[in-house]
């Protein structure tokens, strides 16, 4: 691992401040699960790593008015735990998934809307656009684990976050601070994340100088959520595609949808057509396999992954069934 | 004991031979305090760290180690190549640094300059359209034709054509390779101490002899405990020539471990086999010809699996098997696990139950048709298929669950059943062991072997408490040195035959020694004297204690080297194996879970059940593993070997290899033939046994190993696979 600059901040501020007094990049710490094996790798380089863990207000779950404010160092088992967060059952579905007792203890919620992608490209050096003498090796070369939404432009990773279906399918927002001393502002979760066109443009809105220090959700009343993750191993693993949505019924019938993928686009992948599409129908076994098959309608898979197409319909169908109750245990 | 005859004692009387038991390293192994070779850190030690090349095809144009040596901490650079030379896959070895810590050795890593020319690569190997178009083949490796193939064809019954492969998977041990070496520059000892990560622990100190202009007996090389070799580690290597020669140059000890992604990249691979196979038959199932085409890569040597071993465990009438290799930037290969088995049989076995399936047979049934034409080497180890198919059927229910090819009924999760079978050799070779024992009563044998994890210290122990009627605890078994006597590198299935053969005929005549001395003091007839729960008995009448009989023996420890092989009945070789498979399959999304898998095994007789089940545990999910998501993947735009971490080189969680159920088939014939090496077999037909499952439950073939979701859904899809 090359060698660079810690620095541990105990407020808010301190973290802007720590942020911003450099040149040159920087990185946050939270639980450190992929960072670390970004820079012993050498995928990211960084000169300064700014580890968030000893800033108090960062570490809870808190009720507010309107919802839940989760903190940016609060993990995935505080997570499941919360009381605050018993009404979530997509989120707690995730949390379950990971299968994977030093994630689940040590990675964080915000650290994972975070995360970097997983792309083979990236991580063997060649940058999130995967690129080489001007070519898209993601495009040309071995794609089967990359986009099928959202991948005409130059990106064709998919968006690594496990929890950014779920949440956005909950309206989740992300607080930001940063980059200076008195900013903040609350971003809509849909909107945090970007399918860059330029290799500097990142794989969300963060500036140099900002965090993510909290996300905050809605109160669950009686909306019912679910997600479904494909994974190939019963162990720890990532989901090859994912589905996660929230529903709003009245007896078999939904009066409305969010219906939202995951790890089918560099972003989280809203099915709107799907979700309206579902409004005012039955919710039965036959319904959801049509709701998947819209959802995945317009997929435009690469030279090797149309596969994933079919996972991604299944996670839809899944997710929708499983959100009221209907999905056999087995498929759990 | 009375005849004096080197044998096994009658199963009956055995106290240890044929129990189950815990190794003797376990807790060592369990508590961390096993010592290995990534674990030394002599006072003074060096850390070293590799420069790869990261194409796949290039000359190196430039190379200055000078800024690396520059930095503070940094004590020397070893180069494996040098301006001008080739590299031939991503992950070939540059150079090395040797630094005060790790970090430091890479700081001088990323200072070395180096620029590369890069050439085009060729890195498919399932292509082979796209490999003759490059040139890169090598045709007719194999082309043999027996019998009129063609002929018996067109006079079948039936005909299957199909297409199957098995990709490369690279080896992954959890230790990687590599050594700790220590030059002694002083008077005493050894000039070269090689703490190595090795399954050959007698013959790798020859290796660093030649390279150094050193004698033979001047290297001692050391391995208690390996992470892991799989047939991988056998030869000293460059990387361990590379810390021995910073070692000499610096004085200090040198530790060279590879990193992940240089461990899965150049220490060797499972050469990858697909085939385009033509089966014939007879209605009842008695197969009448074979033909096959083979390709495939080993890498930048351009050979692939071997077809002259083609069908697998049958040989039919007629056959024509053709081999072309294909030449590619890929790491090479290096024996993995019963080298080239495991394709043969991924190959023969599914087309064989694709055939049965046409012929709405069952597959157990097609093989019994078909036991009539076994090959040679099958053959020679009788007919114990028939025993072992039942047995296997009974383990896993199979006539209450099996149905007929993709008859699984409705819903998206389908249910299937398969079943394959395997055979290997497994003879002892020639080996040492070295029996001591002494006036206190303690008895030792030593070897210069090495347990692999496969529990050889623990059946040399076995061996010699059995023969010497002690308690296992009051024994020593020593490996691990090359001070010690000659022991065989443990490759082939070679190693239990071979320890425990000579240990037996060490710890006899050790005994027969001690029942002399025995006879002589208390005027018996030293033949008529055995020995059993820590005494001397002539008949059931006790004579003195272990301990006091050893008292008998003096200053001058009794002392006995027991040869191997030797042709007297301790060992024999050859084995047969049955594995099935009851898998569940999802149509949505391609996944395959493992529900159960059965291995019935035979290996003669048993020294230790625990540790022979836990080799066939091992194959098993070291089968599930290329079965269903371990490959390696080359990118062919790149060139570049991608998934060269433990993320994404998949292998099986605890949760994805299900119930395994394992029986050792062990009649008494089997018993009295001795022992018979296990290490590899039990990996073989696990691939076959879960493929012909998927196969079953889906009604489709997928046809390429392994069976990732991706291969699944595009089979059900009927796209590629």
């Amino acid at each position: 691992m090359r060698p660079f600059e810690y620095v541990s901040p105990t407020t808010e501020a301190e973290a802007v401040d720590a942020l911003n007094d450099h040149d040159g990049q920087t990185m946050v710490l939270a639980g450190g699960t992929d960072l670390i094996s970004l820079l012993q790798r050498d995928a990211v380089q960084t000169q300064r790593v700014v580890d968030i863990k000893k800033i108090d207000t960062l570490k809870t779950i808190e009720q507010v008015d309107d919802g839940v404010l989760i903190g940016a160092t609060v993990t995935l088992d505080e997570a499941l735990e919360s009381p605050l967060l018993a009404g979530h059952d997509s989120i707690a579905q995730v949390i379950d998934g990971h299968r994977a007792i030093q994630i689940q203890s040590s990675g964080t919620l915000v650290g994972d809307l975070c995360q970097m992608p997983q792309c083979w490209y990236f991580r063997n050096g060649f940058g999130v656009l995967g690129r080489k003498d001007g070519e898209s090796l993601a495009e040309l070369g071995d794609n089967r684990y990359h986009a099928v939404f959202g991948n005409a432009g130059p990106a064709k990773f998919v968006c690594a976050s496990r929890f950014a279906p779920s949440m956005v399918a909950w309206g989740a927002k992300v607080r930001v601070i940063g980059p200076g001393p008195e900013d903040e502002q609350f971003v809509p979760l849909e909107y945090f994340f970007v399918t860059p066109r330029l290799e500097s443009q990142g794989v969300n809105v963060l500036k140099p100088g900002q965090l993510v220090t909290h996300i905050w959700l809605p109160k669950a009343a009686d909306t019912k959520s679910a997600a479904y993750e494909v994974l190939e191993s019963k162990g720890l693993d990532r989901p090859q595609a994912a589905a996660a949505v929230c529903l709003q019924t009245d007896g078999d019938f939904v009066r409305d949808a969010r219906i939202v993928m995951g790890h089918v686009a560099p972003t989280p992948w809203i099915a709107h057509e799907a979700a309206r599409a579902l409004v005012g129908q039955r919710l039965d076994e036959d319904m959801a396999g049509r709701i998947g098959d819209l959802a995945v309608s317009k997929a435009t898979p690469l030279t090797m992954n149309e596969y994933k197409v079919a996972m991604a319909r299944a996670a839809v169908k899944r997710s929708l069934l499983r959100a009221v109750g209907k999905l056999d245990d087995a498929l759990v | 004991m009375a005849e004096r005859t080197v044998s096994w004692g009658p199963r009956a009387s055995n106290k240890l031979i044929g129990t189950e038991t815990t190794r003797l390293d376990g807790v060592d192994k369990a508590s961390g305090s096993a010592k290995y070779t990534a674990d030394m850190n002599q006072e003074g030690t060096l850390y070293a760290r590799l420069l790869t090349c990261k194409h796949a095809s290039a000359k190196i144009t430039r190379i200055n180690v000078e800024p690396a040596k520059k930095i503070a901490g940094v004590h020397t650079v070893y180069l494996f190549k040098n301006e001008g030379d080739d590299c031939n896959w991503d992950g070939d070895i540059v150079a090395a640094v040797a630094a005060e810590t790790a970090d430091i050795a890479e700081d001088g890593v990323r200072a070395i300059e180096v620029t590369f020319e890069e050439h085009p690569h060729v890195v498919d190997e399932q292509d082979l359209d796209a490999a003759r178009k490059a040139e890169a083949t090598k045709e007719g490796i194999v082309d043999r034709t027996v019998g009129d193939p063609d002929k018996a064809i067109a006079e079948a019954d039936v005909v299957h054509e199909g297409y199957y492969g098995i990709h490369t998977i690279s080896h992954m041990c959890l230790e990687p390779h590599g050594a700790h070496c220590t030059w002694n520059n002083g008077d005493d000892g050894p000039k070269l101490t090689a703490r190595h990560s090795t399954q050959a622990v007698s013959t790798t100190g020859a290796q660093f002899a030649t390279k150094f202009g050193l004698d033979a007996t001047d290297v001692r090389v050391i391995c208690n405990f390996i992470g892991g070799g799989f047939g991988s580690k056998f030869a000293a290597d460059e990387w361990g020539w590379a810390a021995a020669q910073m070692s000499k140059d610096t004085g200090r000890p040198v530790r060279l471990m590879l990193d992940r992604a240089t461990e899965l990249k150049t220490p060797g691979t499972r050469p990858s086999g697909f085939a385009k196979v033509t089966l014939a038959a007879k209605k009842n199932g008695l197969i009448t010809a074979w033909k096959s085409h083979h390709w495939g890569t080993n890498g930048p040597q351009g050979g692939t699996i071997d077809g002259n071993q083609m069908p697998y465990v049958f040989d039919f009438e007629n056959k024509r098997v053709e081999v072309t290799g294909i030449k590619t930037n890929c790491g090479p290969n290096r024996a993995w696990r019963a080298p080239n088995h495991p394709q043969l049989c991924a190959i023969t076995d599914t087309a064989m139950t694709d055939l049965a399936a046409k012929l709405k047979m069952d597959p157990i049934d097609l093989y019994k048709a078909n036991l009539g034409q076994l090959d040679k080497v099958a053959q020679e180890n009788g007919d114990l298929y028939r025993a072992q198919l039942d047995r296997a059927a009974e383990l896993m229910e199979w006539n209450k669950k099996f149905h007929a090819h993709g008859e699984s009924g409705g819903g998206s999760v389908k249910r299937g059943l398969g079943v394959a079978l395997h055979r290997w050799g497994g003879q002892s070779v020639k080996c040492e062991a070295d029996v001591r024992l002494f006036e206190d009563g303690a008895a030792q044998v030593s070897i210069g072997s090495q347990d692999l994890g496969t529990g050889t210290r623990t059946v040399i122990a076995m061996v010699l408490a059995e023969t010497c009627g002690l308690p296992i605890e009051k024994v020593t078994a020593k490996l691990g040195s090359s001070e010690y006597v000659y022991g065989n590198p443990s490759g082939g299935s070679i190693t239990v035959g071979s320890v425990s053969g000579g240990t037996r005929r060490a710890a006899l005549a050790a005994v027969w020694k001690l029942l002399d001395k025995v006879a002589a003091k208390y005027e018996l007839d030293g033949k008529s004297l055995t020995v059993g729960n820590e005494a001397v008995w002539s008949g059931d009448k006790k004579v003195c204690s272990w301990k006091d009989a050893c008292r008998l023996i003096g200053s001058v420890p009794i002392s006995e080297v027991g040869a191997s092989p030797l042709d007297d009945g301790l060992t024999s070789k050859l084995v047969g194996g049955v594995q099935m498979a009851d898998v569940s399959v999802d149509t949505d999304t391609g996944i395959v879970r493992i529900n159960k898998m059965v291995a019935v095994q035979d290996c003669g007789l048993v020294i230790n059940e625990m540790t022979a089940k836990s080799q066939v545990y091992g194959g098993l999910i070291m089968g599930i593993a290329y079965a269903l998501s371990e490959e390696r993947i080359m990118d062919n735009k790149s060139g570049r070997y991608i998934n060269a971490d433990m993320e994404n080189y998949r292998l099986p969680r605890i949760g994805d290899i299900g119930e395994l159920v394992v029986e050792m088939y062990q009649p008494d014939s089997e018993y009295n033939r001795g022992v018979v090496g296990l290490g590899e077999p039990p990996v073989i037909s696990t691939g076959a046994a879960i493929a012909n499952a998927v196969a079953n439950a889906t009604g489709v073939r997928v046809p390429v190993l392994p069976m990732t979701p991706k291969r699944v859904l595009d089979a059900l899809k009927g796209g590629q696979a």
